[in-house]
Protein backbone atom coordinates (compact mmCIF):
# COMPACT_ATOMS: atom_id res chain seq x y z
CA UNK A 1 0.00 0.00 0.00
CA UNK A 2 1.05 3.44 -1.04
CA UNK A 3 1.50 5.99 1.93
CA UNK A 4 -1.34 7.46 2.44
CA UNK A 5 -1.43 11.43 1.59
CA UNK A 6 -3.71 13.06 4.10
CA UNK A 7 -4.97 16.13 2.53
CA UNK A 8 -5.68 18.03 -0.91
CA UNK A 9 -4.82 21.28 -1.81
CA UNK A 10 -5.98 23.45 -4.81
CA UNK A 11 -5.34 27.04 -5.58
CA UNK A 12 -7.14 29.01 -8.15
CA UNK A 13 -7.39 32.67 -9.53
CA UNK A 14 -11.47 34.14 -10.15
CA UNK A 15 -11.75 36.79 -11.66
CA UNK A 16 -14.69 38.06 -9.44
CA UNK A 17 -14.42 40.28 -6.64
CA UNK A 18 -13.46 38.81 -3.35
CA UNK A 19 -16.93 40.08 -2.01
CA UNK A 20 -18.56 38.11 -4.83
CA UNK A 21 -16.37 34.79 -4.60
CA UNK A 22 -17.36 35.28 -0.44
CA UNK A 23 -21.11 35.68 -1.09
CA UNK A 24 -20.35 32.73 -3.49
CA UNK A 25 -19.22 30.37 -0.34
CA UNK A 26 -20.98 31.50 2.63
CA UNK A 27 -24.30 32.09 1.40
CA UNK A 28 -26.00 28.46 1.46
CA UNK A 29 -28.01 28.96 -1.00
CA UNK A 30 -25.93 30.72 -3.39
CA UNK A 31 -23.03 27.45 -2.81
CA UNK A 32 -26.12 25.20 -3.31
CA UNK A 33 -26.43 26.81 -6.67
CA UNK A 34 -22.92 25.69 -8.19
CA UNK A 35 -22.20 23.28 -6.10
CA UNK A 36 -25.36 21.18 -6.71
CA UNK A 37 -26.75 20.77 -3.43
CA UNK A 38 -29.70 22.48 -1.53
CA UNK A 39 -28.55 22.91 2.25
CA UNK A 40 -31.57 25.21 4.76
CA UNK A 41 -30.18 27.80 6.78
CA UNK A 42 -27.50 29.86 6.98
CA UNK A 43 -24.02 28.59 7.50
CA UNK A 44 -22.93 29.99 10.92
CA UNK A 45 -19.85 28.24 13.19
CA UNK A 46 -21.43 25.05 14.56
CA UNK A 47 -24.26 24.51 12.73
CA UNK A 48 -24.86 20.87 11.47
CA UNK A 49 -27.03 21.50 8.15
CA UNK A 50 -28.76 18.70 6.73
CA UNK A 51 -29.54 19.27 2.85
CA UNK A 52 -30.07 17.08 -0.17
CA UNK A 53 -28.13 16.78 -3.37
CA UNK A 54 -29.64 19.04 -6.15
CA UNK A 55 -28.41 19.50 -9.86
CA UNK A 56 -26.29 22.86 -10.66
CA UNK A 57 -27.61 25.82 -11.77
CA UNK A 58 -25.25 27.01 -13.83
CA UNK A 59 -23.76 23.82 -15.79
CA UNK A 60 -26.62 21.90 -17.64
CA UNK A 61 -24.12 18.74 -18.74
CA UNK A 62 -22.96 18.21 -15.34
CA UNK A 63 -26.50 19.10 -13.65
CA UNK A 64 -27.79 16.05 -16.21
CA UNK A 65 -25.24 13.83 -14.68
CA UNK A 66 -25.74 15.03 -10.90
CA UNK A 67 -29.96 14.50 -11.85
CA UNK A 68 -29.54 11.00 -10.25
CA UNK A 69 -28.63 12.05 -7.23
CA UNK A 70 -31.16 14.33 -6.38
CA UNK A 71 -32.74 14.30 -3.62
CA UNK A 72 -29.63 12.02 -1.86
CA UNK A 73 -28.62 13.41 1.49
CA UNK A 74 -26.26 16.38 1.77
CA UNK A 75 -24.35 16.61 5.63
CA UNK A 76 -22.09 19.68 6.82
CA UNK A 77 -20.93 21.00 9.67
CA UNK A 78 -19.59 24.58 9.56
CA UNK A 79 -16.43 25.01 11.99
CA UNK A 80 -15.65 28.85 10.73
CA UNK A 81 -16.90 31.54 9.65
CA UNK A 82 -14.61 34.33 8.94
CA UNK A 83 -16.24 36.97 6.59
CA UNK A 84 -14.48 37.53 3.41
CA UNK A 85 -11.88 35.72 4.51
CA UNK A 86 -12.53 31.57 5.65
CA UNK A 87 -14.88 28.98 5.58
CA UNK A 88 -14.32 25.46 6.84
CA UNK A 89 -16.18 22.78 7.33
CA UNK A 90 -16.76 18.84 8.09
CA UNK A 91 -18.40 16.49 5.97
CA UNK A 92 -17.86 13.10 4.35
CA UNK A 93 -16.16 13.56 0.98
CA UNK A 94 -18.17 13.34 -2.00
CA UNK A 95 -20.67 10.70 0.21
CA UNK A 96 -23.01 9.72 -2.30
CA UNK A 97 -22.96 5.71 -2.25
CA UNK A 98 -27.07 4.76 -2.26
CA UNK A 99 -27.79 2.70 1.15
CA UNK A 100 -24.53 3.09 3.63
CA UNK A 101 -24.55 4.73 6.25
CA UNK A 102 -21.56 7.42 6.21
CA UNK A 103 -22.43 8.34 9.98
CA UNK A 104 -19.54 6.22 11.71
CA UNK A 105 -16.52 7.35 9.49
CA UNK A 106 -13.99 10.20 9.93
CA UNK A 107 -15.37 13.54 8.39
CA UNK A 108 -12.44 15.63 5.92
CA UNK A 109 -11.93 19.43 7.00
CA UNK A 110 -12.53 21.32 4.43
CA UNK A 111 -11.11 24.95 4.37
CA UNK A 112 -11.70 27.97 2.26
CA UNK A 113 -9.46 30.67 2.41
CA UNK A 114 -9.74 33.91 -0.20
CA UNK A 115 -7.23 36.45 -0.40
CA UNK A 116 -7.07 39.59 -3.24
CA UNK A 117 -5.09 38.59 -6.65
CA UNK A 118 -4.58 41.04 -9.29
CA UNK A 119 -5.16 44.37 -6.63
CA UNK A 120 -8.35 43.11 -5.89
CA UNK A 121 -9.80 42.81 -9.34
CA UNK A 122 -9.66 39.33 -8.94
CA UNK A 123 -9.50 36.60 -6.28
CA UNK A 124 -7.55 33.53 -4.92
CA UNK A 125 -9.66 30.90 -3.60
CA UNK A 126 -6.84 28.16 -1.80
CA UNK A 127 -9.42 24.93 -1.29
CA UNK A 128 -7.62 22.16 1.70
CA UNK A 129 -9.18 19.46 2.69
CA UNK A 130 -7.31 16.77 5.00
CA UNK A 131 -8.08 14.18 6.80
CA UNK A 132 -8.06 11.89 4.38
CA UNK A 133 -5.48 9.26 6.39
CA UNK A 134 -8.36 8.28 8.85
CA UNK A 135 -10.47 6.93 5.99
CA UNK A 136 -11.00 3.21 6.14
CA UNK A 137 -9.86 1.43 3.14
CA UNK A 138 -12.77 -0.17 2.37
CA UNK A 139 -14.02 3.38 1.71
CA UNK A 140 -11.19 4.33 -0.30
CA UNK A 141 -11.49 1.41 -2.54
CA UNK A 142 -15.36 1.22 -2.60
CA UNK A 143 -15.27 5.06 -4.23
CA UNK A 144 -13.46 3.13 -7.00
CA UNK A 145 -16.04 0.49 -7.63
CA UNK A 146 -19.52 0.85 -6.02
CA UNK A 147 -20.03 4.61 -6.10
CA UNK A 148 -21.79 6.39 -8.87
CA UNK A 149 -18.92 9.25 -8.65
CA UNK A 150 -15.82 7.17 -8.63
CA UNK A 151 -17.28 5.27 -11.02
CA UNK A 152 -18.27 7.31 -13.11
CA UNK A 153 -14.74 9.78 -13.40
CA UNK A 154 -12.91 6.37 -13.59
CA UNK A 155 -15.13 4.99 -16.89
CA UNK A 156 -14.43 8.32 -17.91
CA UNK A 157 -10.17 7.53 -17.74
CA UNK A 158 -10.99 4.10 -19.36
CA UNK A 159 -13.62 5.99 -22.33
CA UNK A 160 -10.50 8.47 -22.62
CA UNK A 161 -7.78 5.26 -23.40
CA UNK A 162 -10.42 3.49 -25.88
CA UNK A 163 -11.76 6.27 -27.96
CA UNK A 164 -7.42 7.13 -28.61
CA UNK B 1 -0.62 5.58 -19.68
CA UNK B 2 -1.94 3.27 -22.80
CA UNK B 3 -0.09 0.63 -21.48
CA UNK B 4 -2.47 0.51 -18.47
CA UNK B 5 -5.53 -0.02 -20.96
CA UNK B 6 -5.32 -3.56 -21.37
CA UNK B 7 -5.50 -4.28 -17.51
CA UNK B 8 -8.07 -1.33 -16.89
CA UNK B 9 -10.01 -3.00 -19.77
CA UNK B 10 -10.12 -6.19 -17.96
CA UNK B 11 -11.06 -4.53 -14.24
CA UNK B 12 -14.08 -2.87 -16.26
CA UNK B 13 -15.30 -5.98 -18.02
CA UNK B 14 -15.01 -7.91 -14.73
CA UNK B 15 -16.76 -4.91 -13.13
CA UNK B 16 -19.78 -4.30 -15.83
CA UNK B 17 -21.98 -6.90 -14.13
CA UNK B 18 -24.41 -6.33 -11.50
CA UNK B 19 -23.69 -9.84 -9.60
CA UNK B 20 -19.78 -9.25 -9.51
CA UNK B 21 -19.49 -5.62 -8.79
CA UNK B 22 -21.95 -6.47 -5.48
CA UNK B 23 -19.51 -8.89 -4.79
CA UNK B 24 -16.79 -6.67 -4.60
CA UNK B 25 -18.63 -4.04 -2.49
CA UNK B 26 -19.80 -6.64 -0.30
CA UNK B 27 -15.76 -7.39 0.14
CA UNK B 28 -15.12 -4.09 0.03
CA UNK B 29 -17.95 -3.76 3.67
CA UNK B 30 -17.27 -6.50 5.13
CA UNK B 31 -13.94 -7.98 4.29
CA UNK B 32 -12.82 -11.34 3.58
CA UNK B 33 -15.34 -13.89 3.54
CA UNK B 34 -16.56 -17.56 2.41
CA UNK B 35 -18.85 -18.37 -0.48
CA UNK B 36 -21.39 -19.62 2.02
CA UNK B 37 -21.44 -15.96 3.31
CA UNK B 38 -21.24 -14.46 0.41
CA UNK B 39 -24.24 -16.42 -0.87
CA UNK B 40 -26.34 -15.55 2.14
CA UNK B 41 -29.39 -13.26 1.69
CA UNK B 42 -29.49 -12.79 -2.23
CA UNK B 43 -30.65 -15.63 -4.88
CA UNK B 44 -28.08 -16.44 -6.70
CA UNK B 45 -26.72 -19.87 -6.49
CA UNK B 46 -23.57 -21.06 -4.83
CA UNK B 47 -21.84 -22.56 -7.90
CA UNK B 48 -23.45 -18.66 -9.99
CA UNK B 49 -21.53 -16.91 -7.29
CA UNK B 50 -18.17 -19.04 -7.48
CA UNK B 51 -18.51 -18.43 -10.86
CA UNK B 52 -18.47 -15.01 -10.74
CA UNK B 53 -15.83 -14.74 -8.19
CA UNK B 54 -13.48 -16.78 -10.55
CA UNK B 55 -14.20 -14.20 -13.06
CA UNK B 56 -12.75 -11.48 -10.86
CA UNK B 57 -9.68 -13.70 -9.46
CA UNK B 58 -8.98 -13.19 -13.50
CA UNK B 59 -9.10 -9.77 -13.69
CA UNK B 60 -7.34 -10.06 -10.56
CA UNK B 61 -9.50 -8.33 -8.46
CA UNK B 62 -9.73 -10.80 -5.75
CA UNK B 63 -7.91 -14.22 -4.27
CA UNK B 64 -9.06 -16.96 -2.54
CA UNK B 65 -6.77 -19.23 0.25
CA UNK B 66 -8.47 -22.59 1.70
CA UNK B 67 -9.08 -22.33 5.53
CA UNK B 68 -9.82 -25.87 6.43
CA UNK B 69 -12.88 -27.11 4.30
CA UNK B 70 -13.70 -23.41 3.16
CA UNK B 71 -12.47 -20.93 0.80
CA UNK B 72 -12.08 -17.82 2.10
CA UNK B 73 -12.05 -14.59 -0.69
CA UNK B 74 -10.12 -11.16 -0.22
CA UNK B 75 -10.40 -8.37 -2.17
CA UNK B 76 -7.24 -7.10 -4.09
CA UNK B 77 -7.54 -3.22 -2.97
CA UNK B 78 -3.84 -2.73 -4.42
CA UNK B 79 -6.12 -3.42 -8.04
CA UNK B 80 -8.62 -1.55 -7.16
CA UNK B 81 -6.88 1.74 -6.69
CA UNK B 82 -4.55 2.60 -3.61
CA UNK B 83 -5.31 5.52 -1.50
CA UNK B 84 -3.91 7.68 -4.29
CA UNK B 85 -6.52 6.63 -6.56
CA UNK B 86 -8.88 7.72 -4.06
CA UNK B 87 -7.26 11.34 -3.51
CA UNK B 88 -6.97 11.38 -7.37
CA UNK B 89 -10.90 10.93 -7.50
CA UNK B 90 -11.84 13.37 -4.64
CA UNK B 91 -9.41 15.68 -6.42
CA UNK B 92 -11.14 15.88 -9.34
CA UNK B 93 -14.24 16.21 -8.15
CA UNK B 94 -12.84 19.61 -6.62
CA UNK B 95 -11.89 20.29 -9.97
CA UNK B 96 -15.25 20.28 -11.71
CA UNK B 97 -16.71 21.98 -8.89
CA UNK B 98 -14.20 25.06 -8.77
CA UNK B 99 -15.47 24.96 -12.43
CA UNK B 100 -19.33 25.09 -11.57
CA UNK B 101 -18.24 28.41 -8.95
CA UNK B 102 -16.00 29.82 -11.83
CA UNK B 103 -18.80 29.97 -14.08
CA UNK B 104 -21.21 31.08 -11.04
CA UNK B 105 -18.95 34.05 -10.12
CA UNK B 106 -17.42 35.16 -13.34
CA UNK B 107 -20.34 34.61 -15.16
CA UNK B 108 -23.67 34.96 -13.39
CA UNK B 109 -24.04 38.07 -11.42
CA UNK B 110 -26.09 35.70 -9.89
CA UNK B 111 -27.82 37.09 -6.35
Amino acid sequence: MSEIPDRLVKTVTLRAPRERVWRAISDSRQFGAWFGCDLPGPFTAGAHIVGTIAPTQVDPEVATMQEPHRGKPFEITIERVEPMTRLSFRWHPFAIEPGHDYASEPTTLVELVLADADGGAATELTITESGFAGIPLARRAAAFTANAGGWAHQCRLVQRYVER
Amino acid sequence: MAALAPAAAAVFAALGDPTRLHLVSQLCRDGPQSIARLTDGTDVSRQAVTKHLEALADAGLVRSARDGRERIWTLQTKRLGDARRYLDDISARWDEAIDRLRQFVERDRGD
